[in-house]
């Protein structure tokens, strides 16, 4: 369904003497129809940045993100015109960002209806499946009608994944997002993400829970050597990784 | 993909102020687009864009990028120097609207688009009373029934969160952010298919900020309306556009989608602009 293509990205930052900071290099990779393919390796080494650049957050400075799209036609997406980005984004591709960030004075209900309703869904059809999803990860039904400000930061992290899946993307894209929830939210986020798999959903999630990895994944890339590595492999620890690590 | 049409699409539009020289006609980076030679302003320069059905395409820059003098000429209330521009649904995208009489500019301006200005003394008429102001417009689109005026422009003022017991009061008497409000109502009194925003929560203080880009944002998703808002305030462009053009001295030095634009800005002042966000 994708095939990222020697993708690469370079931040040029003018306002720093045009520093040059080498977000990752040269990363190839498929991902067919209900399939997982999980990203790992240490902070820094650009998990997030090509997570970014395929939902094109980022701008790619080379390579391409060759994505079938739903009526069978193909498109780079690294290159494609924004409002196709858009349009993309709307319809098909969905994006699990790492920090939660929804539109300011909407209910977590409205959220979850809204990004139905503009998919076609019926309005009470939507109402009834968001109920359904916010019980399915135990948000309690008093917060339903009350603004995602409010919430803590694990309610707000399992609305954020709510609000992907709710919509049925083809692709999506998950950044972390089992990273600041307690044992029994995983529990439930990864259920659905594995109803959502199942259901013919690709997925790329950079993950950094070796439970979530295990459970989920069904290939695992590593950063570092740009290959893929078997699930459950512990890999060695690379000192200047480690280095730069700290560094940062 | 399939192919879109867009709503507007303005090609090449120049705004100068003076009749510029070789010097400004060769050179196109000036500082805050004024020629040193000749001392022309170059407002806007060589801006090309489109805008799609139910977007909103937000234009943000310093002051004196040139952001709102754009706004002014789609919506003439400044003359073009030069450029094209066209609107889909004015024979069908066929003629260029800054070559068209004055009669026809009235007609596009009370059909087919609508404007919101920061200073709402711009967009209202201080001294009729708020739904007078919103009739006039319907009038201005050939409505001559009293009835289905006041019922029209009723329904407009509740949907702002007017209260029909000020319907009869001078706008100069409301607040910021019911003049604004008003203003709103104002221009998309005819369910024109494209609003010019211009600045429109800039003077206002943040509650009342939040409710007018609620609202906007609540009418353009009900309408789909497309929409073109300028602003300096990166937040509400973030809050607001779906993609972005960055203009410096007249011109747009960066667009793309908006996150893109907040993210991983590629131009030295969008870099500075977002690095300056609190």
């Amino acid at each position: 369904m994708i095939s990222v293509q020697n993708l690469s990205k370079e931040f040029v930052i003018h306002i720093r003497k045009d520093a040059h900071i080498n977000g990752f290099d040269s990363i190839s990779f498929d991902v067919k129809p209900s399939e997982l393919f999980a990203i790992t390796g240490p902070s820094g080494c650009g998990k997030s940045s090509l997570l970014k650049s395929i939902y094109r957050t980022y701008t790619p400075t080379g390579g391409k993100v060759i994505y079938t799209c739903a009526d069978g036609s193909k498109i780079d997406l690294a290159s494609a015109d924004p409002c196709d980005i858009i349009e993309l984004r709307n319809t098909e591709i969905g994006y699990v960002s790492q920090f939660f960030s929804v539109i300011p004075r909407v209910s977590a209900m409205d959220i979850l209806i809204s990004a139905q309703t503009s998919r076609g869904v019926h309005a009470k059809q939507a109402r009834e499946r968001a109920e359904e999803y916010l019980s399915k990860v135990g948000i309690a039904p008093k917060l339903w009608d009350m603004y995602p400000a409010t919430f803590s930061g694990g309610e707000k992290q399992r609305l954020n994944i709510v609000n992907a899946l709710i919509t049925r993307p083809r692709l999506l894209l998950l950044d972390e997002p089992t990273a600041s929830l307690d044992a029994k939210s995983k529990e439930w986020v990864m259920s659905l993400i594995l109803d959502l798999k199942a259901q013919g959903t690709a997925m790329i999630g950079v993950f950094h829970d070796q439970i979530a990895i295990e459970t989920l994944a069904d290939k695992r890339f590593d950063m570092r050597t740009r290959s893929l590595v078997p699930i459950g492999y512990d890999l060695p620890i690379d000192e200047g990784m480690l280095q730069e690590e700290e560094a940062i | 993909m399939k192919n879109r049409t867009p709503v507007l699409e303005g090609s090449h539009i120049t705004v100068r102020f003076g009749d510029g020289c070789p010097y400004c006609r060769e050179h196109t980076e000036l500082e805050k687009g004024r020629c040193p030679v000749c001392r022309t302003i170059w407002a806007v320069r060589d801006v090309s864009f489109r805008l799609y059905e139910g977007e909103i395409l937000g234009i943000v820059g310093e002051s004196g990028s040139g952001k709102s003098t754009l706004l002014k000429t789609l919506y003439f209330d400044q003359p073009a120097t030069s450029g094209d521009c066209r609107i889909a649904r004015y024979h069908d995208g066929q003629k260029n609207i800054f070559d068209t009489s004055s009669q026809q500019k009235r007609y596009l301006r009370n059909h087919l688009m609508g404007m919101v200005y920061q200073n709402p003394i711009l967009g209202l008429r201080m001294k009729i009373s708020a739904g007078a102001n919103v009739a006039e417009k319907l009038i201005a689109a050939g409505n001559r029934n009293a009835g289905s005026m006041i019922g029209r422009t009723e329904e407009l003022l509740q949907h702002v969160e007017i209260s029909l017991d000020r319907l009869r009061d001078q706008p100069r008497y409301f607040s910021g952010g019911m003049q604004q409000r008003v203003q709103i109502s104002k221009a998309t009194a005819n369910n024109p298919p494209i609003l010019f925003l211009d600045e429109v929560t800039t003077g206002l203080d943040l509650s009342v900020q939040a409710k007018v880009l609620d609202l906007i944002r609540s009418i353009q998703k009900e309408l789909g309306i497309a929409m073109m808002i300028v602003s300096h305030d990166l937040s509400v462009i973030r809050m607001m556009s779906d993609r972005t053009m960055v203009m410096l001295g007249g011109r747009v030095v960066e667009e793309g989608l908006t996150d893109q634009i907040m993210e991983d800005p590629m131009h030295a002042y969008t870099q500075t602009l977002v690095n300056s966000l609190l």
